[in-house]
């Protein structure tokens, strides 16, 4: 297994200097350093010196793929492509365009993306799966059908509503939980709750649904009929048996997700005021932030790529038939 | 057992909540905080950087204003904007000066430079800062901290000790220093160096300097060096050097760009470590305002403390007829004579949505806000005499509604060098007039910015000095005075004019084909949709197509900036309260085209006679001669329609009763130290407003533990049909 993850991460390179490239390119087809310098700058008094200075100091001056003044290995070294790609395959993240630590942001709005994104994650999965359970023990029966009709309602309706309705009814209305805010420890409990509530309700719908068509699938196999035989239960049919034998499909789709789950949801917290990593892609872009674009691009690759060696690894832990190799 | 797990997990959260507050669930502050004299604020957009010589947004501004203190300010509660000293002891002294630096009196031609100096106050020390410890040799204590030192050290609050000390005169040359570096990127610098006598030169130098310190690494102490026009005559003295007669130069020095900078915060603040972990000057500024940055998260919090160093300043006193004549209402009085500040502390904290905001203002969780478009309909009833007053739920909460009229512009401009819309020609200028007319302003304030705005005349707006009200100041070009009234033009004179341009009813007369016109716009959104048709149906009145040209605000800066735009709205925003700050965007030597894209004439405007009055009235002091001037130079734009004038904006903002001495200052922006707050009002009215309604929960809990039970036997039966065989 080991010669595989090096064979993987070895793969991954690149993976992720194309998608370094591919960023690059596309930034720049619609930014020029010029409109990055007088976005950071201001509207006001931007004179040319003023940007000059600007684009020197962020390195901006410097041509993106090609140096032909420099010579030599220098005209591809000494380029923006390279020396930024540099520094963030070493996760020298550098600094944003206004100066501040990109590494010490990301851990710092880690936290409070991780503190509704993980809650959030690991409820929705276990309400999900039991409710796909159930269902998958009542199927066929009035339970069942109206349970799926309220599962596609939910589905249909837009996250933005339930996020605004849920912040009406529990925070303005019936006055339970604050609105919207943050803070850090057993203090954010109160903060958090309703986002919670909130991701598990509007994810239910689609989360139900997928579980249920996986467990059907197993329902009639002939292993849960001789699990009945034995005389098991219900319950313990469908955990120890259902369940078990429907991972690996779930694992598909769950374990890449995990390590991504850093990198938050912006709608959510832009919504309740929580400051995580959700909106600091999005603010960059709007702020024609190259730094930080390239640095969440890149870290989001990285993420995903661990996510999947990680689904594999997954397999090999569910299913014993799976060999890494 | 689940129930079990379901009645402790509620339990838990009731505890957690009754332990953050006695009576209201929903509060999102610390209840100790709430009943604390602390203002509650927000913001939706951190500030990109907290450096007093770079910052240039209304949101740094809003923040730096209380943390720096500039040599001068405004005056808080007197009306048209009136300076007055802040670090000084006394308004600067200016010496007018011939080219060989002798005294010559203000009116004489001889005069090549003015002079300003500057008297200090003794009394004003710095916040307490860690930078401010010496060590015996009279060096930073902090100035070198090693890798061991600095792992321990996330905040500033993490170096135990902190000192000050009192403010000098070479604390402000430093500043002006610092502006000089190009790498600081000042914004300010490439103006202030038509002035500031010998800043160019000194730039010039001091950027090559930091460049090679820079690369070697070494930290960058600038006083060493010096500006030849600015000297420090002693330590409470500094002097300035303007090149001619630039009487706007003492607006400038209200504002954050001339605000001391204590070198030793400078140095300390050099220090790669602390940079690594966003302790800059840029986050973490060092002042001698009435409160210094104790918390800087522009993730989540801002803190402002009450500055336990803060020197001693009053609430403002006004005679009884400057209280007439600035229209001061009774209740900003109260305090004057008192010491400031009165709050003491200031919690801003992030709020990206308007929504949220908004609610949490309505349950008292934040002291002011402003209102939405979202909000206003809740907020504001609008009169069938077009009377703005607060809605009936805003009066039964006791808030209060303040509006004033900004110091801004938002225009449509004709790009003065295009083939069509452009020129000088009388065909070309009764095309713009007939343009003018058809553009429905009023109809735009009412449908768009739901009243907040009043209709433009001409550049200058309301509060700044040439602004006239009544006959005096209306457009005569788009509007007739009528029985004590504006009235705009009608859309007959309007055609009339178009047709005398050479485009009856919209035809070309030399083409014969329909006018074409195109009008840039950053509007690419669905919601931007109305506002668009809206725009094309004030040309169609006129038979002129109009053609949306949609794009990013890139390109739209580009292609403003290169004269190829043809139509485009644009805005400005008051630097100070001066008519030559508005007038300039109109001036030809400003000319966008004509500057490389740099000027700030964005229509590339250029009137020989225009110019030459504002050449004129640039350097006057505001008398009734510069009134003359001013007038003809609106009557020459007003003719030559360069600008559809547009709107200047009325900003409305609420607040609730216990938030009190509030009174919109477009200018100022330490104003935070004159308000009020009445945190037992506060706690009152949050308690009132935010009773938990319980029965919702019993009734959920009730539901839950009723389902819980057919769920069961459902179970049981369906256990029962698997062991018949029958599933």
């Amino acid at each position: 297994m080991f010669t595989y993850i090096i064979r993987r991460i070895l793969y991954a390179i690149p993976i992720l200097i194309g998608v370094n490239l591919i960023t690059f390119m596309l930034f720049f087809m619609v930014n020029t350093p010029d409109d990055m310098a007088r976005s950071q700058l201001g509207a006001k008094q931007v004179t040319p010196e003023l940007i000059q200075s600007w684009k020197e100091e962020k390195g901006y001056d410097k041509p993106l793929f090609v140096n032909d003044e420099a010579g030599g290995i220098a005209t591809l070294t000494d380029t923006l492509f390279v020396q930024e790609s540099l520094k963030l395959f070493s996760f020298n993240f550098g600094f944003s365009d206004a100066n501040r630590d990109i590494g010490s942001d990301i851990k710092e709005r880690m936290v409070p993306s991780l503190a509704i994104a993980l809650p959030t994650f690991m409820i929705a999965l276990i309400t999900n799966i039991s409710l796909a359970l159930l269902l998958v023990l009542f199927r066929g029966s009035i339970l069942d059908t109206s349970m799926m009709i309220v599962a596609v309602m939910i589905m249909s309706i837009s996250g933005l509503f339930y996020i605004i309705a849920g912040q009406v009814l529990f925070s303005k209305m019936w006055h339970w939980v604050p609105i919207s805010g943050y803070e850090s420890g057993w203090d954010g409990f109160k903060f958090l709750i309703l986002p919670i509530m909130i991701g598990v309700f509007s994810g239910i719908g689609s989360g139900v649904r997928w579980y249920r068509s996986i467990f059907l699938e197993q329902i009639n196999q002939d292993y849960v009929r001789t699990a009945r035989a034995k005389g098991l239960s219900e319950l313990r049919v469908l955990f120890g048996h259902v369940l078990r034998n429907g991972m690996l499909p779930i694992l598909t789709g769950v374990v890449v997700v995990i390590p991504t789950l850093f990198m938050g949801s912006l709608i959510m917290e832009s919504f309740f005021g929580i400051p995580g990593l959700g909106s600091y892609t999005i603010d960059a872009i709007n702020s024609q932030d190259f730094a930080i674009v390239k640095a969440m691009v890149f870290l989001g690759s990285v993420l995903y790529i661990i996510g999947l060696i990680l689904t594999d690894i997954s397999y090999t832990l569910f299913d014993p038939r799976v060999k890494l190799g | 057992m689940n129930k079990n797990i379901f009645f402790k997990l509620l339990f838990f959260y009731l505890s957690i909540l009754s332990s953050s507050s006695a009576d209201v669930w929903n509060t999102p502050h610390h209840q100790d905080k709430v009943e604390q004299n602390i203002l509650f604020s927000s913001f939706s957009l951190p500030p990109k950087r907290l450096d007093p010589v770079v910052s240039y947004s209304s949101n740094e501004w809003a923040i730096l204003g209380q943390i720096y203190e500039p040599p001068l300010q405004y005056n808080y509660l007197l009306r048209p904007y009136s300076l007055e000293p802040l670090t000084l002891t006394k308004m600067p002294t200016i010496r007018y000066l011939n080219k060989e630096g002798k005294e010559v009196d203000e009116n004489s031609t001889e005069v090549v430079f003015s002079e300003y100096i500057l008297n200090l106050r003794e009394d004003i020390a710095y916040q307490n800062h860690p930078s401010f410890v010496k060590n015996q040799e009279e060096g930073l204590y902090y100035g070198a901290l090693s890798k061991d030192e600095l792992e321990g050290i996330s905040t500033l609050d993490d170096l135990n000790r902190t000192a000050s000390r009192y403010l000098k005169a070479s604390d402000y040359a430093y500043a002006i220093k610092r502006m000089a570096v190009r790498q600081n990127h000042s914004p300010i610098l490439d103006s202030m160096q038509e002035y500031i006598v010998g800043l160019k030169e000194f730039s010039k130098d001091i950027t090559l300097v930091v460049k090679e310190k820079r690369a070697n690494k070494e930290l960058i102490d600038l006083r060493p060096y010096s500006i030849l026009g600015v000297k420090v005559v002693d330590d409470t003295t500094l002097s300035i050097r303007v090149k001619g007669r630039y009487p706007q130069f003492l607006y400038w020095l209200t504002m954050n760009f001339f605000a001391p900078i204590p070198w030793e915060a400078d140095l300390f603040y050099q220090q790669e470590g602390l940079i690594a972990k966003n302790l800059t000057l840029n986050w973490f500024p060092v002042g001698t305002g009435a409160y210094y940055l104790a918390e800087n998260n522009p993730n989540k919090q801002m803190r402002l403390v009450a500055n336990p160093n803060y020197h001693h300043e009053n609430y403002p006193t006004l005679s009884q007829e400057q209280i007439e004549k600035s229209n001061v209402p009774k209740a900003l009085l109260e305090d004057s004579g008192k010491k400031l500040p009165f709050i003491k502390e200031v919690i801003y904290s992030l709020e990206k949505e308007s929504i949220p905001l908004w609610n949490k203002f309505l349950q008292g969780y934040y002291d002011a806000s402003g209102i939405s478009s979202e909000a206003f309909d809740q907020a504001v009833q609008i009169s069938s005499g077009g009377e703005m007053g607060l809605s009936q739920e805003m009066i039964d909460k006791g808030i209060e509604l303040k509006g004033s009229v900004q110091p801004s512009i938002f225009y449509l401009a004709f790009n003065m060098v295009d083939p069509i819309v452009g020129g000088y020609s009388t065909s070309a200028k009764k095309l713009r007039q007939a343009i003018s007319i058809a553009q429905n302003e009023e109809e735009y304030i009412s449908i768009f910015t739901n009243e907040r705005g009043i209709p433009a005349q001409a550049p200058i707006p309301l509060g700044i000095f040439g602004y006239e009200e009544g006959e005096a100041g209306t457009n005569r070009v788009v509007y007739d005075w009528i029985e004590g009234k504006r009235v705009r033009k009608s859309l007959e004179i309007a055609k009339k004019l178009l047709a005398e341009a050479g485009y009856p009813n919209g035809v070309s007369n030399k083409t014969g084909k329909p006018l074409v016109l195109y009008y840039d716009t950053t509007a690419t959104g669905p919601d931007d949709r109305s506002l668009m048709d809206w725009r094309r149906k004030q040309f169609d009145k006129l038979g002129i197509q109009l053609v949306i040209r949609s794009t990013d605000y890139n390109r739209f800066q580009d292609k403003v900036r290169k004269g190829k735009a043809q139509l485009f709205s644009w805005g400005w925003n008051a630097d100070y309260p001066d008519p030559e700050n508005f007038l300039f965007l109109l001036y030809g030597g400003n000319a966008s085209v004509n500057t490389n894209g740099a000027g700030i004439n964005s229509s590339n405007y250029q009137n020989p006679k225009f110019d030459k009055l504002f050449d004129e009235i640039k350097t006057m002091k505001n008398s009734p001669l510069r009134l003359e001037k001013i007038r003809e130079m609106l009557i020459i734009v007003r003719e030559d329609a360069p600008w559809v004038w547009g709107v200047h904006p009325k900003s409305l903002a609420l607040s609730h009763k216990w938030y009190t001495n509030v009174l919109p200052h477009a200018m100022a922006n330490n104003t935070l130290k004159y308000k009020r707050i009445d945190a037992k009002l506060r706690v009152q009215k949050q308690k009132e407003w935010n009773q938990p309604v319980v029965l919702p929960l019993i009734l959920l809990v009730l539901f839950m533990v009723l389902m819980s039970y057919p769920l069961y036997r459902a179970y049981l039966g369906r256990q029962r049909a698997v062991i018949k065989g029958e599933s």
